[in-house]
């Protein structure tokens, strides 16, 4: 099928798109990379009557160190970007190992930062690493302007915080604390399709080597990127152990996801597949932090 | 109809201007606008690849882009990798090491290699099949798509 007509808007600063949208309110639809919009209107699964193409907007892509060892990036930034960023392999090791995880070089050429996570597909990894990492995204309209955690950012399926008017202009991803080890895994029957499940892990130790803080957060794993704050809870104080592991991510795929059934595969396996996950990855991400000094 | 817009693009090093619905597709501008039909469509939703074009040299789904998108860009399609008498040495060693069957994912991925090739002259066979996994071929089982990638590194670097 092809897309049914639109009226095409392709603003050239912020200030013109933000008006656009004030002016069409719930008519009009964002366009950034397109990797996910295009294909639904495809489909004619949305059919929006207004279209507001942020492509020609330089100003919203950059990669900007922040003084706190962080990271700023512009909501238009092209996954392809990140990929090669050195900044974010220095700063941000965990987004530099998601990147190549997620779709195809030719989907990455287009996919945008802000528009991956503002389209806030369950099976999103950008959705779930932002979360993991403490991220928060600066949403702008013409009037006004608002922080929003990552956390509190994503509230249903394919749903957001964003008001009509509103555009995500910037993510704000903290470094992680000292003494912390990262992984991301994930499980697709062909490499590089939506994820049936998959996990960002971080955890950090405190001075005597024990678990101050582990957060794994699960993509397509329930509407919206799951936090497993019992299996968090579970590790508090702990020192890394094959049982403590075992125990945390049994707690994490049997009560802190609640992942759906699809043709795809069953709530089961997505469990069981969690399960095996976030012992990899807390595994993995436990001799990072050790070796982390 | 609605609103044209004035589109004005290179593809192959040629400019075109013509008037164009928003809504127009980048893969159905460029088969059936201007007759560049070596690009093909096989699942309008991004997963295939058999739509892959460079876009200012960087390979994209022309499925998931509209042709409005590319206003003052530069598109390379197959037809801009070579022709029947001057083939560029991917085209030579895909035919050398037998890795066109039907053909309908080869330009897909011969679009897809040159870019992957110009970033990563020396590649690995794991880095070459993580290369190309986002275009599906369902007639050769990858093998011979993979030797003739190596094959054409080989010739490139000589």
């Amino acid at each position: 099928m092809k897309p049914a007509p639109f009226e095409y808007y392709a603003p050239t600063t912020v200030e013109e798109a933000l008006s656009l949208l004030a002016e069409h309110g719930y008519d009009a639809k964002v366009l950034a990379g397109g990797q996910s919009l295009i294909p639904m209107m495809n489909f004619r699964l949305v059919q929006p009557s207004v279209l507001v193409d942020l492509n020609n907007i330089p100003e919203l892509a950059y990669i900007r160190p922040d003084e706190n060892g962080g990271l700023r990036l512009g909501a238009m930034t092209r996954h392809h970007q990140v990929e090669i960023d050195p900044l974010v392999a220095e700063r941000m090791p965990l987004l530099h190992e998601t990147m190549p995880k997620i779709a195809y070089s030719q989907i990455r050429s287009r996919g945008t930062f802000g528009g991956s996570v503002s389209h806030a597909d369950p099976s999103a990894e950008l959705a779930s690493v932002s979360v993991a990492l403490g991220g928060r995204f600066r949403l702008q309209s013409q009037s006004d302007e608002r922080w929003i955690p990552a956390n509190e950012f994503f509230v249903g399926l394919f749903s957001t915080v964003l008001e009509p008017g509103e555009l995500l202009v910037e993510a704000a991803l903290p470094s992680m604390p000292a003494r912390s080890g990262w992984s991301m895994m994930e499980v697709a029957r062909r490499p590089h399709d939506f994820a049936l499940i998959g996990v960002a892990a971080v955890v950090t130790l405190d001075a005597k080597g024990l678990c101050d803080q582990a957060r794994m957060v699960f993509l397509s794993a329930g509407d919206v990127p799951k936090v497993a704050h019992k299996a968090a809870e579970l590790l508090k104080g702990q020192a890394f152990s094959s049982e403590a592991i075992i125990a945390s991510a049994e707690i994490a795929a049997s009560e802190d996801i609640d992942p759906g059934s699809d043709i795809h595969a069953t709530a089961e396996f997505r469990r069981h597949l969690a399960n095996v996950l976030a012992r990899r990855a807390l595994e993995q991400a436990f001799k990072r932090a050790a070796e982390n000094k | 109809m609605q609103n044209l817009f004035d589109l004005a693009v290179t593809v192959n090093g040629s400019r075109y201007e013509h008037a164009v619905e928003p809504r127009t597709l980048l893969s159905d501008f460029l088969r059936h606008d201007l007759g560049l039909t070596g690009t093909h469509v096989g699942c309008e939703h991004g997963v295939c690849g058999a739509c892959t074009v460079l876009l200012d040299g960087q390979p994209v789904r022309s499925c998931l882009m509209f042709a409005v998108q590319t206003h003052e860009h530069e598109v390379t399609t197959i037809e801009g990798l070579g022709t029947i008498d001057n083939l560029s040495p991917i085209q030579e060693t895909f035919q050398e090491a037998h890795g066109v069957q039907c053909g309908f994912c080869t330009p897909g991925i011969l679009t897809t290699v040159k870019s992957f090739l110009e970033q990563n002259p020396d590649p690995s066979e794991d880095e070459i099949r993580e290369a190309i996994s986002g275009n599906l071929c369902r007639c050769t089982g990858y093998q011979h798509i993979v030797d003739a990638v190596k094959l054409a590194a080989e010739k490139m670097k000589a």
